[in-house]
């Protein structure tokens, strides 16, 4: 899976759990401080990309997901 | 230091025949049922196969992704909350001084019995982080509370059926000893389900006219048979009248008092002797300075269910004293099914309402009236209310017992 098939992936998560559009959710985008996801809304974030990626996302890397473009790299590692 | 005298500045209520306060009201008056047959997969094998479903969905009048993480009576009592608070006028309130009270008799029921259900299909790693706050109690008035910006304190009573009048009472009190200006209260549920309509019908407290809906609840009728569930929210903004007459807010009616009681008799049954309910109205009118004879129409609990509803009779036969023959009886839950935890709270709009408008709702599908039942009830048509001063109670009642009258009284 490429890494812009990721983002979109992603993208249309973050729209699902915050309404966000998913054309501004960019790999810069702070999923905090950019998309109104809540520590709370991320555990969606992530349970949901862990499904739709086929990846497990551990707790502790979860906190080194600042970005977009942190998760996507991390999800394109995880399923490489 | 004086008592403060407490005013209703603000209505809201989402309820079974109407979206709003406006459109529930002229439901009430055209004598509409709300009362509707549960269609879905999961209610073939119930006995008891019809509520009373929210006249407008929340997600007609509420954003997707704001509803998403609220449970149902959450998204109802913030619906109503809205309502209410655009209905008083308000804008700018002292935070510190501004609280907000709303009961539920069963909670996030619902969004903790979908968590089971993933949590035993997909497993512990799939359940929503939002379920803590979805399925607690205090949901509710914590997110209206949220939305207010109140810091004057969140609470929220819990006693079953009763527990909207209680939020309501107990805003009051919050108001009367000072703390706050103004208290936004009342009550919400919304917990249609399959296990929760399976548990009330458990106890045989529902009715099964599960082929004629809109005449399933019929308080005060001979053939009446059980309640029938409802959901909905009620919310009031109530106020201290010094600081509504400072913003020169619209009143409809002055809270005049309440009265708690408890029957220590039966975890569901009513004490048939209506003892417990008797002291709540006695009470409510002392707290509120009334006679009985103050007393023109009550907004009874009546439920529908054979005791209860002769049980509350009895009780407001012996509260009221001869000053019942004067006092014109409605039970708006031929309507709207039972709220639950919101049913003190939509039926003191109700009563409010009938006040400020003075005219009380009819009850409907009252066709032959239960001789035990020495009240004068309101059925056919809206009856009017008199002019000059007046003054309404509103009962509520829940499973352990609780006993809740509100007192309300005609401003100007």
């Amino acid at each position: 899976m490429s890494e812009q098939d990721i983002l979109s992936g992603l993208a249309a998560i973050v729209n699902e759990v915050a309404g966000v559009p998913a054309s501004s959710v960019t790999s810069e985008k702070s999923f905090v401080d950019d998309l109104d996801i809540d520590s709370l809304s991320m555990v969606e974030v992530v349970m949901a990309a862990e499904d739709k990626f086929g990846v497990s996302i551990p707790d502790a890397e979860v906190k080194n997901l600042k970005t977009v473009g942190d998760a996507v790299a991390y999800i394109a590692k995880a399923s490489a | 230091m004086t008592t403060p005298s407490i005013v209703i500045t603000g209505l809201g209520a989402t309820t079974p025949v109407g979206g709003d306060v406006p459109s529930t009201w002229a439901a009430w008056l055209a004598g509409k049922s709300g009362v509707v047959s549960l269609t879905e997969e999961w209610a073939t094998e119930l006995p008891a196969r019809i509520a009373g479903r929210i006249a407008v969905e929340p997600s007609e009048v509420m954003d997707r992704v704001e509803m998403r993480k609220l449970d149902r009576s959450q998204q109802l009592a913030l619906i109503a909350s809205r309502e209410a608070w655009a209905d008083s006028g308000l804008t700018e309130v002292d935070p510190t001084r501004l609280a907000v009270v709303v009961a539920t008799g069963v909670g996030g029921v619902t969004s903790l019995l979908e968590q089971y259900d993933i949590l035993r299909e997909r497993g512990a790693s799939r359940v929503s982080p939002h379920t803590v706050p979805m399925l607690m109690p205090n949901g509710p008035a914590a997110v209206v509370g949220l939305e207010l910006g109140a810091r004057a304190g969140v609470h929220t009573p819990v006693s079953a059926c009763a527990s909207g009048a209680e939020a309501i009472a107990f805003g009051a009190r919050l108001i009367r000893e000072g703390k706050c200006d103004v208290v936004v209260a009342g009550g919400t549920e919304g917990c249609i389900h399959p296990l929760t309509l399976a548990a009330f019908a458990a106890m045989r407290a529902l009715s099964t006219r599960n082929d004629d809906p809109t005449r399933a609840s019929r308080p005060y009728d001979l053939d009446r048979d059980g309640f029938v569930m409802g959901e909905g929210a009620g919310l009031l903004v109530m106020e201290s009248a010094s600081h509504a007459a400072a913003r020169g807010a619209r009143i409809y009616v002055e809270y005049a008092g309440s009265g708690i009681t408890a029957d220590a008799h039966h975890i569901a049954q009513p004490d048939p002797e209506g003892r417990g309910a008797t002291s709540a109205m006695q009470q409510a009118l002392v707290d509120a300075g009334l006679s009985a004879s103050d007393i023109v129409h009550v907004n009874a609990h009546a439920t529908s269910t054979p005791q209860g509803d002769i049980a509350e009779a009895g009780a407001i036969r012996q509260a009221l004293g001869s000053a019942a023959d004067r006092a014109i009886v409605t039970a708006t839950k031929s309507m709207t099914g039972h709220l639950l935890g919101g049913a003190g709270a939509v039926e003191s709009i109700a009563a409010i309402l009938a006040i400020t408008n003075r005219l009380v709702p009819p009850t409907i599908n009252l066709e032959r009236q239960d001789p035990a039942i020495n009240l004068d009830v309101a059925s056919g048509a809206p009856r009017p209310l008199p002019v000059g001063p007046i003054a309404a109670l509103n009962n509520s009642f829940g499973f352990g017992g609780h006993n809740v009258a509100l007192a309300f009284r005609s401003v100007g």
